[in-house]
């Protein structure tokens, strides 16, 4: 199976790219950073590539090369960035497990049992009017922003596409004659949806999961970018990206950073899910 | 016109690394002369199909003709240019395709699709392609010419489909008719019309068309063929004239294929089954209710007062056409749908009306097997864990379901090892097996089999029959055989009701009713199969 996915190109891109950010977002402690919420005044606007000692809370000082510079309140960029990969591949992995899950529920629901159908669909289409970006600030302003208020409101406006998408599946799988065969052998009701309709719906979802992990890493920076996204104290790409914007015409390193970061994650997660689907979707496998 | 229409000299094409042989198609030669007909006959995987698509000049990427010569009317095919390949497509030959409906487009009005050739291949005004095609469907027999031009295929019966079909190939009147399969998707009834269509085209004497014929079907080749051409495995194993080939078949595989055909005559009758009746059905309706926008209701009745029995040891065939009601009511039986009034007992349980719930702990009384194998058992779970499923849904623990699942695989004949399989690597007739199994292991009174050997090759079919046979009789069973196959009906089962319209139209013993059939659908049935070979 690996081996397959192995041999697709956009597959092999996207894990490795990520991989690499992955370790970069746990071995950020290692790579010469400071903690990123330390504010040193004496480095306000450093440029980037400056060598000098950066003044903790507690008075010490270590000696640091500012890679990427420093913003207007002496924070070091380059160590905001690292620990801000942290919160974007926490956000991207919570958000598509908590639409897939909801999702994959609803919809085996409205697909199995005609009775739940009509309603659960309605409201599903209620939703699907509301422009994703709205609800998610909505949802975060009635939530207050936290990492896991910001993951429901990111994951909220997604569920009704992966409901449909699961409701269509079930619909087809349901009518399989595996499936009435289990009716047949007696299997409860319950069982015939987690054994035989799940597992074979499974491929799609895992690669529409991956593409709602790319919008949740751009939704969580734009949600940042607006103020509405996590508290000021934890970094993430969005908020870096906003705190610079007010000088970018001076420092623009303060977005584009940040920025080089967010582009090759999103673009990676989404070559991951084309590569995953090419190889996992039975209508784009060749014969053998 | 002298010499033969199309030659193919020692063809061989390669199949991609990797596969269980290396060539599809392996040092094949033919030739056809004008209005003959060279039948290839082979069972699935046979290489048949991939050496006609060779001819057309259609073989996907991955395959490729590696050696010999195609030639048709003095030009070789494998040479032409993809442009050339065009011209001659529609022109210098024609392809009819196993299934109509999804060789036509369905967004496209018939007319216009046989319009699409004419204005590809000539320059004639439109007044004059519109008379060439109505003439062309009158000769093809359809019904009311003008309206078929302004019919979509899914307006039209699978027969009209199939003849428009021939119609396109025809129209050009090609030197080559290439049929691949053309009535395997169609019910014996318009199997028959169909083949007389193409062998009376074919006969004309404006066409005198040469015919590459593709078929399984041993019955369709007696019909229609002037010549056999046997394939087993990308090789040729018998060339030579039909009634030679038939009759005195000199290959070990030929003989074995024609072996394999059911007689349709049946063998001498059993004695009658007597005892109560494990699964009953009286005044079984299933009737589908649609509403158009107005919210008028129409009603479809697909079951009207089905009424039958089946009694331990004894087979009970249920055969009829496409859209005569016999799987509704195979499924209204095993309860997989509800019926709209009448009563059903498993023994002495009346299930009519029960609840999903209710009905799950009856369900070891009456199992089913399905017409498809690859699609009939879970491709995810291993073979062992789908045997079990049923009798640990039925109370059995997980240990002596496991014993019980060797037990049974021993007794389809499959090797123990395979429990931990999966079924994608089974082949066909091994996975119908597998479901044969599955479906014992719940114990069953009768085991409902729906059309399960109908997607089988004849080969295969013919030790699943005698496999199912050993097991009733074993087990002491009722089976209740459903079948659109005459002759599969004919050599297993002891009685036989003839479904038509959603109702019973015949029922009886089937010596008795092969022999002197009362109702006149039952006789145009029994004339339609395909002529008999010994």
């Amino acid at each position: 199976m690996f081996a397959r996915l192995w041999r697709n190109s956009a597959f092999r891109f996207g894990i490795l790219v990520l991989l690499a950010l992955l370790a970069l977002a746990l071995a950020a402690p290692l790579l010469g950073t400071v903690d990123p919420s330390a504010m040193d005044s004496a480095h306000i606007n450093t440029v980037r590539g400056t060598r000098g000692e950066f003044a903790l809370l507690d008075g010490s000082s270590v000696a640091h090369t500012f890679w990427m510079g420093a913003d207007n309140f002496g924070r070091d960029i380059y160590s905001r960035v690292l620990y801000g990969t942290r919160t974007s591949l926490l956000v991207a992995a919570f958000t598509a497990v908590l639409a897939i899950g909801l999702g994959a529920v609803l919809g085996m629901l409205a697909g199995y049992f005609r009775a739940v159908d009509m309603l659960l669909m309605r409201v599903m289409d209620g939703m699907m009017a509301i422009p994703a970006i709205l609800l998610a600030i909505a949802l975060v302003a009635a939530l207050g922003a936290q990492l896991w208020t910001v993951v429901v409101a990111i994951a909220i406006p997604e569920v009704p596409r992966v409901t449909r998408l699961v409701r269509a599946l079930v619909l087809t799988l349901r009518e399989e004659p595996f499936v009435e065969a289990a009716r047949a052998l007696a299997t409860p009701t319950p069982l015939v949806l987690v054994r035989h309709i799940l597992p074979n719906a499974l491929a799609p979802l895992i690669v529409q999961g991956t593409f709602i992990a790319a919008s949740a890493v751009l939704t969580e920076a734009i949600l940042s970018f607006l103020g509405l996204g996590l508290p000021a104290d934890i970094p993430t790409w969005g908020n870096i990206m906003a705190e610079g914007r007010v000088q970018f015409t001076q420092y623009p390193g303060n977005v584009l950073f940040p920025a080089l970061f967010l582009v090759p994650t999103v673009l990676a997660i989404n070559l991951l899910g084309d590569g995953l689907r090419d190889v996992l979707d039975p209508k784009f496998a060749k014969r053998i | 016109m002298s010499g033969p229409v199309l030659q193919i000299e020692n063809l061989r094409v390669a199949l991609p690394g990797g596969g269980d042989r290396a060539f599809a198609v392996q040092d094949v030669s033919l030739s056809i002369a004008p209005g003959r007909t060279l039948c290839v006959v082979g069972e699935s995987g046979s290489g048949k199909s991939v050496m006609a698509t060779a001819v057309m000049g259609l073989l996907p990427r991955e395959l490729q003709a590696v050696a010999g010569r195609i030639v048709l009317q003095g030009e070789s095919l494998l040479d032409a240019s993809a442009l050339r390949l065009r011209q001659l497509r529609g022109k210098a030959m024609g392809m009819v395709f196993q299934e109509p409906m999804t060789a036509l487009n369905p967004v496209m009005r018939c007319g216009d699709q046989v319009d699409e050739l004419l204005r590809a291949h000539t320059d004639w005004p439109a007044a004059q392609r519109q008379q060439e095609v109505l003439r062309i469907f009158e000769r093809v027999r359809l019904p009311e010419p003008p309206r078929m031009l302004r019919s979509f295929p899914h307006q039209l019966s699978g027969g009209q489909r199939q003849r428009i079909v021939i119609a396109m190939a025809m129209i050009l009147k090609p030197a080559l008719l290439i049929c691949d399969e053309p009535t395997t998707a169609l019910d014996v009834t318009t199997q028959k019309e169909i083949l007389k269509l193409i062998a009376d085209l074919q006969a004309a004497e404006d066409l005198s068309s040469a015919v590459l014929f593709i078929t399984h079907d041993m019955g369709v080749v007696a019909e229609i063929a002037d010549e056999v051409l046997v394939m087993h495995q990308g090789r040729c194993v018998e060339m030579g004239a039909v009634d030679a080939v038939l009759r005195t078949p000199q290959a070990d595989y030929t003989r074995m294929l024609l072996d394999a055909v059911p007689s349709m005559t049946p063998p001498a009758p059993r004695p009658e089954a007597t005892g109560p009746a494990l699964l009953a059905a009286q005044a079984l309706d299933k009737t589908y209710q649609s509403r158009n926008w107005r919210g008028q209701r129409r009603d479809t009745h697909a079951l009207r007062e089905a009424a039958l029995a089946v009694r331990a040891g004894e087979t009970l065939g249920i055969v009829g056409e496409s859209g005569s009601g016999k799987s509704t009511l195979a499924r209204c039986l095993i309860r997989l749908i509800d019926p709209s009034a009448g009563s059903i007992r498993w023994g002495d349980a009346e299930v009519a009306q029960l609840s999903e719930s209710r009905l799950r702990p009856l369900r070891d009384r009456v199992q089913v097997v399905f017409q498809d194998p690859n699609r009939s058992l879970n491709p995810r779970r291993t073979v062992g864990e789908s045997i079990v499923e049923g009798a640990m849904n039925l109370g059995l623990a997980r240990a002596a379901a496991m014993a019980l699942a060797e037990d049974l695989m021993d007794k389809v004949r499959l090797p123990r090892e395979g429990l931990q399989r999966y079924p994608s690597q089974f082949s066909g007739g091994q996975r119908q097996r597998i479901a044969i199994a599955r479906a014992l292991a719940c114990k069953p009174d009768v085991l409902v089999a729906d059309e399960a050997v109908s997607a089988l090759d004849v080969s295969v079919q013919a030790q699943i029959l005698t496999l199912l046979r050993d097991i009733r009789d074993e087990l002491g069973l009722g089976v209740l055989f459903i079948t659109h196959d005459l002759r599969v009906a004919a050599q297993l089962c002891d009685r036989v009701i003839v479904m038509h319209q959603g109702r019973i139209v015949e029922q009886g013993t089937t010596a008795a009713l092969y022999a002197d059939p009362q109702h006149d659908y039952t006789r145009t049935l029994l004339q339609a199969a395909p002529a008999g070979i010994c």
